[in-house]
């Protein structure tokens, strides 16, 4: 295991933010740390890159403990962080040469490792100007671009592509798809599910500071049950009585959507009996689908965010 | 990765930590040139203050000598206020972007960011400094020095500037925000009014003469105008010499320390 972390706890005075996390990423292998807003990705991404210290537990990189061998874990890992780290003054290629030479590569090691990243990640025009002047997509991509300077055997990305527009997310996830074929470990974080499902070869849900579940998209997947029934309703009226009514059993997919997923075993008794319990309470669905349960469904399911998004609706 | 770095680098030791910081250097240098507003304002400013006293207020205050003779010190040490606030708003600029997560997970020694931007804001000084004594020889500046009391002028103001340095370093590492950096050096720029650099301090009521004469600029001032144009400087030069090493030992360890402490989370 290239990364290992074991009861990792962290509190700012007295909220505990990680309680008790435990961690492993196989070498090559891509892990994504999904979770809502201040679920802890990100300080769990602060400690394993050296930049905080956990409370309890430890946490190695390559069997390097990341408190005691910090300069030893910073030489083989690097940190594109969740607000972009570039020195907007200096141009893109001074940005690279510099994280060159302050990774030890050597004046012209650092400047031919600069103008290649430039190539890689189509920034050779724009490499004399100032960073100022670069757009939301280029920033992101010249901060990629200076993680990848000194070819990091682990290479940490926190939200890498919140905030891009579609076509520069794809940019990106190609640019994190290739550092793993070359043999790189990848830890991102992410808010989308999307982007864990297609990335991502083991998933670790967060909430609340604590693992909520982990595993392959799949076993997060199966873990939700076999089927998902999607009821959707005509009015938030009727929505909010489907919920009283169908309690625990269900969860809603989406404050605008006016849906209720409801876990299943898909077979028609139980959609049956479902739509029976709702119209004998004269409660009328629109429509009725049925699907495999995706990561949104776990997402919702598992976390808080089911909370946030329904307060009243889904009873603990 | 179709290519690798082509060296497998070695990280620690003398030579690295040297090489860190002449990189870190660079690039403190190279922000604060295309800082124009700040750079700009750093020789500007000195340079209307040193034109208000002269022309404006000069003529009424009494110093016993052409009153230009007697300020240019004062407006020298107030030039290392206004450029030594401006390293802690750059500093605390660092702070507060994601740039020093950046630097901080790289394998290099934590005084190279800060020893980066001071070596920046002790070139920025020394540049305006000379500006400004060139403006005042072309206002009618007389200094009666010698080479080596020139030379002796130029080390303590040296000394100074990168005591003022450090401790502008680390207010920028204690300050939440660029703004809340540029409020607490503000009284270096204010201090240099609370000494003899624009009025000779028997001319004070006795509280404030008390405070001015025993805060570290009067020494100073008094030292670098005794050596420019020949007036006394008693044990002063001491006294001066002992604040700038003072301050800088202190301002030193203190934001080293905090930045590393700060910087943990
Ligand atoms: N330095 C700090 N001091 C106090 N509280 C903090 C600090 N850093 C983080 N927190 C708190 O810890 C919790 C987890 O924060 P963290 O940044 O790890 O979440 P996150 O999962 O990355 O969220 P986001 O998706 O919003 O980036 C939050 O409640 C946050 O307010
Ligand atoms: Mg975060």
């Amino acid at each position: 295991m290239i990364v290992e972390a074991s009861g990792l706890r962290k509190a700012f005075g007295s909220t505990v933010v990680l309680d008790d996390v435990d961690l492993k990423v196989e070498e090559g292998s891509v892990l994504a740390l999904l979770g809502p807003n201040g679920a802890g990705k990100t300080t769990i991404v602060r400690i394993l890159t050296t930049l905080s210290r956990p409370d309890r537990g430890r946490a190695t990189i390559a069997g390097h403990d990341v408190v005691r061998e910090s300069t030893t874990v910073r030489g083989m890992i690097s940190l594109t962080g969740q607000y972009s780290a570039v020195d907007d003054e200096q141009t893109g290629r001074e940005n690279l040469v510099m994280v060159g030479r302050l990774m030890h590569l050597g004046r012209r090691g650092a400047r031919r490792r600069a103008m290649e990243l430039l190539e890689r990640f189509d920034l050779v025009e724009a490499k004399d100007r100032r960073v100022k002047g670069y757009s939301g997509g280029m920033r992101r991509r010249l901060d990629l671009a200076m993680s990848l300077v000194a070819a990091p055997r682990v290479i940490f990305l926190d939200e890498p592509t919140t905030g891009l527009d579609p076509a520069s997310r794809t940019t990106m996830w190609a640019a994190i798809t290739e550092l793993v074929r070359a043999g790189t470990t990848v830890v991102l974080t992410t808010q989308y599910l999307e982007e864990a499902d297609r990335l991502a070869d083991r998933i670790v849900l967060l909430d609340r500071g604590r693992v909520a579940a982990s595993g392959t998209a799949d076993d997060l997947k199966a873990q939700v049950g076999g089927e998902r029934l999607d009821l959707e309703f005509a009015d938030p009226g009727e929505l909010a009585r489907a919920v009283d009514l169908l309690g625990g059993r269900g969860s809603v997919s989406g404050p605008e959507r006016l849906v209720l997923g409801v876990a299943s075993d898909g077979s028609a008794d139980h959609l049956h009996r479902v739509l029976d319990d709702l119209r004998s309470a004269g409660v009328g669905v629109a429509r009725v689908t049925s699907h495999r349960p995706t990561l949104d469904d776990v997402f919702l399911t598992l976390t808080a965010a089911s909370r946030v998004l329904a307060p009243a609706a889904v009873p603990a | 990765m179709t290519t690798t770095a082509a060296v497998s680098p070695t990280h620690g030791g003398i030579a690295n930590a040297v090489g860190d910081t002449l990189t870190l250097i660079g690039r403190s240098i190279r922000l604060t040139r295309r800082n124009t507003d700040t750079l700009v304002m750093s020789i500007v400013l000195p340079l209307l203050m040193m034109g208000l006293f002269v022309y404006v207020f000069g003529g009424a205050i009494d110093t016993g000598t052409a009153y230009i003779n007697y300020v240019v010190p004062g407006i020298v040490l107030l030039c290392t206020g206004y450029g030594a606030s401006s390293t802690a708003m750059s500093v605390a600029n660092d702070m507060t972007s994601g740039m020093i997560d950046r630097l901080r997970s790289l394998p290099i020694r934590s005084s190279a960011v800060l020893t980066g931007h001071v070596t920046a804001s002790v070139a920025r000084n020394a540049l305006a400094t000379t500006i400004v004594i060139l403006a005042a020889i072309a206002m009618g500046f007389r200094p009666t020095a010698t080479h080596t009391e020139w030379a002796l002028a130029a080390g303590l103001l040296l000394l100074y500037v990168l005591a003022l340095s450090w401790l502008a370093a680390g207010l920028g590492v204690i300050a939440r925000s660029v703004e809340s950096a540029s409020v607490l050096s503000f009284f270096m720029l204010f201090v240099p009014y609370l000494s003899s650099a624009f009025v000779p301090t028997d001319t004070m009521p006795s509280f404030l003469r008390g405070i001015s004469e025993h805060q570290p600029i009067t020494p100073v001032i008094e030292t670098v105008r005794g050596l420019l144009t020949g007036t006394p400087i008693g044990d002063r030069g001491w006294v001066a010499l002992g604040w700038a090493v003072g301050i800088l030992l202190v301002a030193f360890a203190g934001s080293t320390w905090l930045y590393r402490h700060r910087t943990r989370g």
